[in-house]
């Protein structure tokens, strides 16, 4: 019970830090609808719902990685990371409240996101709407976990998409297999998995990475 | 509360700390000194749980919660008010009654009138005197404090040797300081290090 009050109370301070920046979702959202503009007029022709959820995936994870990239910017820019750690919570706490303050950004952007790939694009149906919100969790657990590691390093905007990047082509994988196949249970089944798996290892490790 | 044997920190090839001893009995009060570059802050950051020593042993009788740090970082948000900031902190430490303690913090350290401000709008001595609320939030047992009078004025200092006479005996204490003629009255045992 106080870990949901300490997870709320890390979230909630992660939301006030953005109502009051807003460094973070408007980068966001600029980012994500110039990408299908860019798309729309850069695409010759009419280009087929096969090529069309390629790119919808491609806008999703680099989205997420430009606000994983700024997620631990407040902690690491006035070195607030030692008052966390400090502080008796479970470390842990800290993972899952950024995890669920990113998660929320990116959704939000996504609100935006997806009617304007509708608009642009090809309508989306209930399965991709799904693999969307499951590829989240899972871009989010791994992703936060990857940022607070990259973040005390020197070269962290290298580091973070070196080592994201390759750890999210299962979620790339499950996602457009989700949207494009008839009978997508399987790949949902898989994102759930993956989802799943990582969270629970992000969350038993995160101790290790946030001791010195 | 603490006891400290043969510590030592080094960065790659470089020796900060080496052999240090440190006892510190409940309800001390050690001020420890030395030059910039001598590892103050290295030692105090190996005491508060920050950082791991490379050599030797260090022993602390007090859990997280009962440890209050002050680094040469405030430690605060700057983009939250300075009640929002100890708000967070309070209820990440527990603290009971948290908002009568946080108003009581606020008010004796002068900041009361301002604390619907952002932190980034304080002046470097404001935002001292937040800190120093954080760390003494809590009621910790151990208080670590790296320099605690800097940026503070002559008022600033006034309250802050006040609060520290007041936790005398009843609470241990570790301080660094580039004054140790400030705090001589307080101290129970000193430990210089040099580079
Ligand atoms: N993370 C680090 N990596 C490498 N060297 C470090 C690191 N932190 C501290 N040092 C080195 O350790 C030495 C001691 O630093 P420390 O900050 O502990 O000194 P200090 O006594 O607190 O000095 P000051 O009076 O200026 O605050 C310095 O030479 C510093 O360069
Ligand atoms: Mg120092």
């Amino acid at each position: 019970m106080t870990y949901v009050r300490d997870v709320g109370a890390l979230a909630r301070k992660d939301l006030l830090l953005e109502l009051r920046a807003r460094d973070t979702l408007p980068a966001m959202l600029l980012f994500v609808a110039a990408i299908f503009v860019v798309f729309h007029f850069a695409l010759p022709g009419t280009p087929s719902k096969l090529e069309t959820t390629g790119f919808l995936w491609v806008a999703i994870l680099f989205t997420a990685l430009l606000g994983l990239g700024r997620a631990f910017v407040p902690e690491r820019e006035q070195r607030t990371m030692d008052g966390l750690v400090l502080a008796p919570c479970d470390r842990s706490a800290i993972w899952l409240a950024k995890s669920l303050a990113t998660l929320a950004f990116l959704a939000a952007a996504e609100v935006v996101a997806l009617p304007l790939y509708a608009l642009f694009f090809h309508g989306l149906g209930g399965a991709a709407v799904a693999a969307v919100i499951l590829a989240d969790l899972g871009i989010c657990a791994v992703g936060t976990f990857l940022g607070a590691m990259a973040v005390v390093t020197r070269a962290r905007d290298l580091l973070l998409p070196l080592l994201f990047l390759p750890l999210a082509m299962p979620i790339v994988v499950g996602a457009v297999g989700a949207t494009v196949v008839d009978s997508p249970g399987r790949y949902l089944g898989f994102l759930a998995l993956y989802d799943l798996l990582f969270a629970v290892v992000c969350w038993a490790s995160f101790e290790y990475v946030v001791a010195e | 509360m603490l006891t400290a044997r043969r510590l030592g920190k080094r960065y790659g090839e470089k020796r900060v700390l080496r052999g240090i001893d440190l006892a510190l009995p409940r309800g001390g009060f050690v001020v420890v000194t030395g030059p910039n570059g001598a590892g103050k802050t290295t030692l105090l950051r190996i005491c508060a749980g920050l950082a791991q020593p490379t050599e030797g042993t260090i022993e602390r009788q007090a859990a997280r919660a009962q440890v209050g740090y002050l680094g040469h970082e405030p430690l605060v948000y700057r983009e939250l008010t300075a009640l929002e900031n100890l708000e967070l902190y309070g209820r990440l430490y527990r603290v009971p009654e948290r908002r009568e303690r946080i108003g009581m913090l606020l008010e004796r350290f002068g900041l009361w009138e301002a604390r619907h401000d952002r932190v980034a709008s304080y002046s470097r001595g404001m935002t001292q005197r937040l800190a120093l609320c954080r760390v003494l939030l809590h009621e910790p047992e151990l208080l670590v404090l790296d320099e605690p009078y800097s940026a503070l004025d002559e008022a600033g200092a006034e309250l802050l040797d006040a609060q520290l006479a007041e936790l005398r005996g009843e609470r241990t204490c570790l301080l660094a300081t580039h004054d140790p003629a400030h705090v001589r009255p307080l101290a129970s045992g000193a430990l210089a290090l040099s580079t």
